[in-house]
């Protein structure tokens, strides 16, 4: 029986962490898993934390974990990881983006980013990360940070077996289907 | 086929397959995708927008007197707006099967409180359901409208938050088509005059009797026999924390069809375990009834009775289990409040507002109560829907006869206007205060994501209708002074201000710009001269003096070392409220 793991995406509204979880969640259903997924975002969408939970195995009864029970944690935006971690099973890992979006405080200039974010996620956990904008910038468009942060996601749950060619296909305007499969590969080669 | 589905997409694919002919709706977090996916069933369904919940209500409930299956959801705060049809239709019952869907939300994502809106059902004497995930949900619609036309009742369907936005597998089925029961005119039923309501009570009475034996007998309401030391009675989403948390582990008593209780089952169920707990998120609403048939279980005392709860939560109170945690230093984490947009129409409004000196400033339910946090903290009050106008009346009336030296302005949403806004108005013209009404029209229901209104000229399933002019609106309420201006100009929003505030009588000023994420409709391109641009500061010309980052813009960005302000190009959306707020110039349009 496989046993039920716990992925947590998190991120600022806007970078589609909830288009990501989604072809994630479709891609465990073709592979066979029952699978229960979660958007917590209230009032995300006006710049807010967004964060999505996706739950697999044989049968999945609660689709929200509480802290201490991730298997792993995907991180969009740096102090986002920081904002969750105690969501991290202790021997969980975490992918994040090595990516920084000021919050209001931060933009006014009442507060300062946190420094060495990535830093003190590293000496707590299992971490890997992905400078997903640099690649997207590469591959010419920001906007599929996201899909190479889900082929990061891939790559770090051992999950490369199911067909998420097909499954990005179905869920993506025909126009961006090659960058974004390009944006996979780049995020699954990262890690 | 089997398909992964939110709650709320289950529902809108559950009224299709149940053969429903109508639905009704004011868009609410985290209720809006039900309507929004009945939407697509144009050939078969009549599913519209109403201003408000209460008209949402009548509207289904007429509908089902007619003979149609029909449907109205709501988040939970909506059906306190719909309370008084409600409680009547608990009375006339139906023709058609009506399901009234309340979401609510407990953990308060996006809501004013955190209600559990169980106990409407047990107040409103009708039958309620409870799912648990999205195939239930699915089920229980076509359950619901059973219920409803066997046993002449509406059925509250009650939804919660992680019930609504999680998704889960659903398998997916045909239409029954449903023909639309014979109307017959029956005033004994429907004519709810009070010799009338008085036998009509008699009735209610007797059909819970009924609906109880029901309880006890449906499949809705099952046990799940494992151990026998622990014996768990649920509904809803806490049914699957406590699955999580226990699995099979303990026997289970999960409800699905929460009013009346199946109390012969819960009693049988009670006298086989040898612990019993009642775990339900947000109120005892099962265990004070448990516990009054004399039954001892443990609920409320251990589980709390506010926020969200999850299977951690379960875990920890009931069997004191303390999960390992990697600890961190969390407090150099920084906030990330929502904000107002790039552009958003409504900030350059606030910020020219706040500049007003002895002026309470009463909100409503929108995007623009954002306008109340920081930089811009322009409101003293936010209620309800509606709330803004007759709060604000109310205080004027105090001011007028202290003889206080300050204005009340009234700040509400084009939508919130059309919902419940209208009727406070008239109630400013009527009871003469001469408090400044301003409606903040960005022509859609933008916080809920862009939901269409009386005012959009637009309906749900997208046909082109007469669009509800705001001004005219207030002028028939009998406002005399009526002013739409263009919030993207300043020196405009000034001089209004400065009119209203001169005058001795009510005035409204309609804020009139599109939300700017909004995708303009025909009639918007027709109205409004929109060119997209980016702005940018010149950082010889800056003086780091941070006006422009008191407007709380997210495009715009302050360097504390450097001391000066810049502009993210990717989020500037060239609405040049920085340009006209900066003292020196520093700021200049760059083109698109």
């Amino acid at each position: 029986m496989a046993e039920t793991k716990s992925i947590l995406l998190v991120g600022v509204g806007g970078q589609g962490t909830i288009l990501a979880s989604r072809i994630l969640s479709e891609g465990l259903v073709e592979a066979g898993y029952d699978v229960k997924m979660s958007e917590i975002h209230g009032m995300a969408q006006r710049g807010g934390s967004v964060s999505t939970q996706v739950r697999y195995g044989d049968e999945v009864f609660s689709p929200i974990i509480g802290r201490g029970e991730a298997d792993v944690l995907v991180s969009f935006e740096a102090m986002e990881a920081l904002r969750w971690l105690e969501y991290l099973k202790p021997d969980g890992k975490v992918v994040v983006n090595n990516y920084k979006i000021p919050s209001a405080p931060i933009l006014m200039g009442k507060e300062e980013y946190p420094e060495g974010v990535i830093d003190i996620i590293k000496n707590k956990a299992d971490t890997s990360i992905i400078n997903a904008a640099e690649i997207a910038e590469e591959l010419g468009n920001m906007k599929v940070m996201n899909i190479v942060l889900l082929g990061a996601l891939v790559e770090a749950m051992n999950l490369s077996d199911i067909d998420w060619e097909k499954t990005i296909k179905n869920n993506i305007k025909e126009k961006f289907i090659d960058i974004n499969l390009e944006a996979f590969e780049r995020g699954k080669n990262a890690i | 086929m089997r398909k992964l589905l939110t709650g709320n997409e289950a529902i809108a694919l559950g009224a299709y397959e149940a053969g429903i002919h109508y639905a009704a709706a004011y868009p609410g977090t985290p209720s809006t995708e039900i309507l929004e996916n009945l939407a697509k069933y144009k050939e078969e369904i009549i599913a519209e927008w109403a201003p408000n919940e209460k008209v949402a209500v009548e509207s289904a409930l007429g509908a089902s007197i007619y003979g149609a299956r029909s449907l109205a959801a709501m988040k939970h705060v909506g059906l306190n707006v719909a309370a008084d049809p409600f409680f009547s239709s608990g009375y006339t019952g139906v023709n058609g099967g009506l399901v009234l869907i309340t979401a609510d939300d407990p953990g308060l994502h996006s809501s004013q409180n955190e209600q559990d809106n169980r106990y409407y059902a047990k107040f409103g004497k009708v039958a309620m359901v409870e799912p648990s995930d999205s195939q239930e949900a699915k089920n229980m619609v076509k359950i619901a409208m059973e219920i409803s036309e066997k046993f002449d009742t509406p059925v509250l369907m009650r939804l919660t938050t992680r019930v609504c936005h999680s998704k889960s597998l659903v398998e997916v089925g045909e239409r029954e088509e449903v023909p639309i029961r014979p109307y017959k005119k029956n005033l004994g039923k429907y004519y709810l005059a009070p010799a009338v309501a008085k036998q009509l009570h008699v009735k209610v009475e007797e059909r819970l009797k009924k609906l109880e034996e029901f309880s006890n007998e449906t499949d809705l309401n099952y046990v799940e026999w494992n151990d026998k030391k622990i014996g768990i009675i649920s509904s809803g989403i806490a049914f699957q924390y406590a699955k999580e948390v226990f699995k099979d582990k303990a026997s289970y008593l999960k409800l699905g069809f929460t009013n009346p209780l199946p109390m012969d089952k819960i009693k049988k169920f009670a006298e086989e375990v040898e612990t019993l707990y009642v775990v339900e998120e947000l109120e005892p609403f099962i265990e004070e009834q448990v516990k009054a048939a004399g039954i001892d279980c443990i609920g409320k005392d251990k589980i709390p009775n506010v926020w969200e709860l999850n299977p951690e939560i379960v875990e920890k109170s009931l069997l004191g289990k303390e999960r390992e945690v990697i600890e961190y230093d969390k407090s150099i984490v920084v906030n990330r409040p929502p904000t107002l947009c790039a552009g958003c129409p409504h900030r350059a409004f606030f910020y020219e507002l706040s500049k007003r000196k002895d002026t309470i400033i009463t909100g409503d339910i929108g995007c623009y109560t954002l306008g109340g946090a920081e930089p811009l903290n322009a409101m003293d009050t936010t209620i309800c829907m509606g709330a803004s106008i007759s709060a604000g009346h109310g205080m004027e009336r105090l001011i007028d006869g202290y003889d206080d030296n300050k204005r009340v302005v009234s700040v509400i949403g084009d939508s919130t206007f059309f919902h419940s806004g209208m009727t406070s108005l008239l109630d400013v013209v009527y009871n003469k205060s001469n408090t400044i009404t301003c409606v903040l029209d960005n022509r859609i229901t933008a916080m809920t994501g862009h939901q269409d209104h009386p005012g959009t000229g637009y309906t749900l399933q997208g046909e082109p209708t007469k669009m509800a002019n705001i001004a005219e609106i207030a002028k028939a309420l009998g406002i005399e002074h009526v002013k739409t201006v263009n919030p993207l100009e300043l020196k405009e929003l000034k001089a209004a201000f400065d009119w209203a505030y001169s005058l001795d009588e009510p005035s409204v000023i309609i804020s009139r710009w599109p939300c700017a994420l909004k995708r303009l409709s025909e009639y918007d391109k027709k109205e409004f001269d929109y060119k997209p641009g980016k702005c940018e500061v010149d950082q010889e010309k800056c003086i780091g003096c941070k006006i422009c980052v008191n407007t709380g813009c997210p495009a715009i960005y302050f360097d504390k070392e450097a001391k000066k302000s810049s502009i993210n190009a990717a989020q500037c959306v060239g609405c040049e409220l920085c340009m006209q707020v900066c003292p020196v110039k520093a700021i200049s349009e760059v083109g698109e």
